[in-house]
């Protein structure tokens, strides 16, 4: 199990993102976290992986646990050898380089025997970037570029994946590609945490889902409690009880913008 | 023709010999981003140390050679790990003008080891000459032309095929994605800087191979390397050597012809040539010939 507890992180010294951030990633399970933009999605990934001293931040409180161990204090290469595989905000791949060697890179910490079955399993699983495996990174399209970026992160087997806003700018039919390959990475036996915008897209398929809100978890439950909730509908599915409101009576300054909580 | 075939065959060797010392920029500057100017002294020290190994420690050339490479390569190293490595993240040109500083450290080092004297090699091809298809060449310039490009087609191979290689190309590209995939980013630096003070090490051997010698101030003769560097792509481990030889050759040629053909010029024109192409490359194609132009989708 993957634990997040009590996590405060701090950027330059003063700027506290997270206060107090607890979740958890079961084995098997795919778990949601969602929120709105600067509400420290992308901070929490960061602490687990142990990319924050790159970009200044740093773990004030709290612990990340790997199956009880703590891994916190790990750098980056060590959490990726501990198991844990990270798909970054947009998708980074390296441009220059061609699908191949992008995948390679992502297989930099296992052994060449696992580079040659990892190349198979991602090539099956996307068939699309075996047809390319020779072009360049740079010319894929968005969505390919996604699937390289997922494609890489599981060249070191990783038992948890934690991937960062997979559905950012992607077509419909691409975005429903992703969610079925995450669905079959899963149940390949990957563990994925999924942090989104795309509440609809994450809530379908996570067991579990997190509401972040300017560092703080406002509300966490079983993801079907989550998509039937008043108030994930209005704020995060954009959908409101039909009828229900005649618009002309609407005060702006009367809807509810935030959690109470 | 004779006349000729020599001249072209000189700027091969010096040209393969600029193009090593510019594979030490590129490698520096492809996982780091920044411009060596250490370089220059590395190089310096590369042939103190051969001289070194070869004359008071005895060391037989062949032996004295990597010796001074691996020398060079720990030194570097250790800058890196001084003097560099708490530059990471901070903005490129501050961490250029570090090397500078370190090029001065160097540099003083280079002037207390070596004096004012001029340090011989130590190599067995000295001023020899030897007949091909019956023309008599130095065997210096073949000397050069060979062990610069077995060198550097090394490097190249290393970091086209090997896994560490691959990992130095990624972080060059995205320090932080490489980060995220296991690179271990800092031993990744350190390992550029100790192989561009090999080649350094090495190509300071083959300046001061055969008549020539070294002395300190010989390592103006690395600066030759930056329009090697721009006309091949600043990024560009391959491109340093159609570059290298066509800036040797233009630069050897020079000095074969200028004195007959244009007299007007006056002295030691060939020392500018190298330059000059510079200038003109970079007003055509600043990012070089074999530089790579950005990967854009549009």
């Amino acid at each position: 199990m993957l634990a997040v507890e009590n996590l405060e992180v701090v950027y330059e010294g003063v700027i506290l993102v997270l206060k107090g951030v607890s979740l958890k990633v079961g084995e098997g399970q795919i778990v949601a976290l969602l929120g709105a933009n600067g509400a420290g999605k992308t901070t929490v990934l960061r602490a687990i992986t142990g990319l924050l001293d790159v970009h200044r931040g740093e773990i004030t409180q709290g612990t990340v646990t790997l199956d009880g161990a703590p891994i916190h204090h790990l750098d980056a290469s060590a959490t990726v050898a501990a198991g844990i595989g990270q798909v970054m905000e947009g998708r980074r791949v390296f441009a220059e380089f061609t699908v191949e060697e992008n995948l390679r890179v992502g297989g930099h910490t296992v052994d060449r025997g696992r580079v040659a079955a990892g190349l198979e399993r991602v090539y099956g699983l996307f068939p699309v970037l075996a047809e390319r495996r020779g072009q360049v990174a740079g010319y894929l399209s968005g969505g390919e570029q996604q699937m390289l970026a997922i494609g890489r992160a599981l060249m070191a087997s990783p038992r948890y994946l934690l991937l960062d806003e997979p559905s950012l700018g992607l077509a419909p039919r691409m975005l429903g590609q992703i969610r079925e390959l995450l669905v079959e990475i899963n149940a390949q036996g990957t563990s994925v945490l999924l942090v989104e915008q795309n509440a609809n897209m994450a809530l379908s398929i996570a067991e579990h889902g997190y509401v972040l809100e300017t560092g703080k978890v406002v509300m966490d439950g079983p993801a079907e409690a989550l998509r039937g909730d008043k108030d994930v509908r209005e704020f995060y599915l954009g959908l409101r009880e039909e009828g229900a409101v005649d618009f002309r009576q609407v005060k702006h300054y009367r809807r509810r913008k935030r959690w109470l909580s | 023709m004779e006349e000729l075939i020599a001249s072209v065959v000189r700027g091969l060797g010096i040209g393969s010999t600029y193009a090593l010392i510019a594979v030490g920029f590129v490698i520096v500057y492809r996982a780091t981003d920044v411009v060596n100017f250490a370089h220059p002294a590395l190089m310096i020290l590369g042939a103190y140390y051969t001289s070194w190994f070869t004359f008071t420690v005895g060391l037989p050339f062949v032996l004295a050679v990597p010796a001074a490479m691996v020398s060079v390569a720990v030194l570097a190293a250790l800058c890196e790990r001084i003097a560099m490595r708490p530059m990471v993240g901070e903005p490129p040109f501050a961490a250029a003008m570090v090397t500078v500083g370190v090029f001065f450290v160097l540099f003083v080092l280079a002037f207390r080891l070596i004096g004012t004297t001029v340090i011989t090699m130590g190599d067995p091809w000295g001023l020899e000459r030897v007949t091909v298809l019956g023309v008599r060449l130095f065997q210096v310039d073949l000397a050069k032309t060979v062990i610069a490009l077995v060198a550097i087609g090394a490097v190249a191979a290393f970091l086209k095929r090997s896994r560490i290689g691959l990992a130095m190309r990624a972080t060059a590209l995205d320090q932080e994605v490489a980060m995220a995939q296991g690179v271990k980013v800092g031993r990744v630096f350190g390992l550029s800087w100790a192989i561009a003070g090999a080649t350094a090490g090495l190509a300071g051997m083959l300046i001061g191979t055969a008549a020539g010698g070294v002395e300190p101030v010989t390592a103006l003769v690395a600066l030759k390397a930056l329009p090697v560097i721009i006309l091949g792509g600043l990024d560009s481990v391959e491109g340093t050597v159609p570059a290298g030889i066509a800036i040797g050759i233009a630069e050897s040629l020079t000095r074969t012809y200028q004195p007959a053909y244009a007299p007007w010029l006056g002295a030691n024109v060939d020392v500018v040539v190298p330059y000059l192409i510079m200038i003109l490359v970079l007003m055509v194609r600043p990012y070089g010939i074999f530089g790579t132009r950005q990967v854009q989708r549009i």
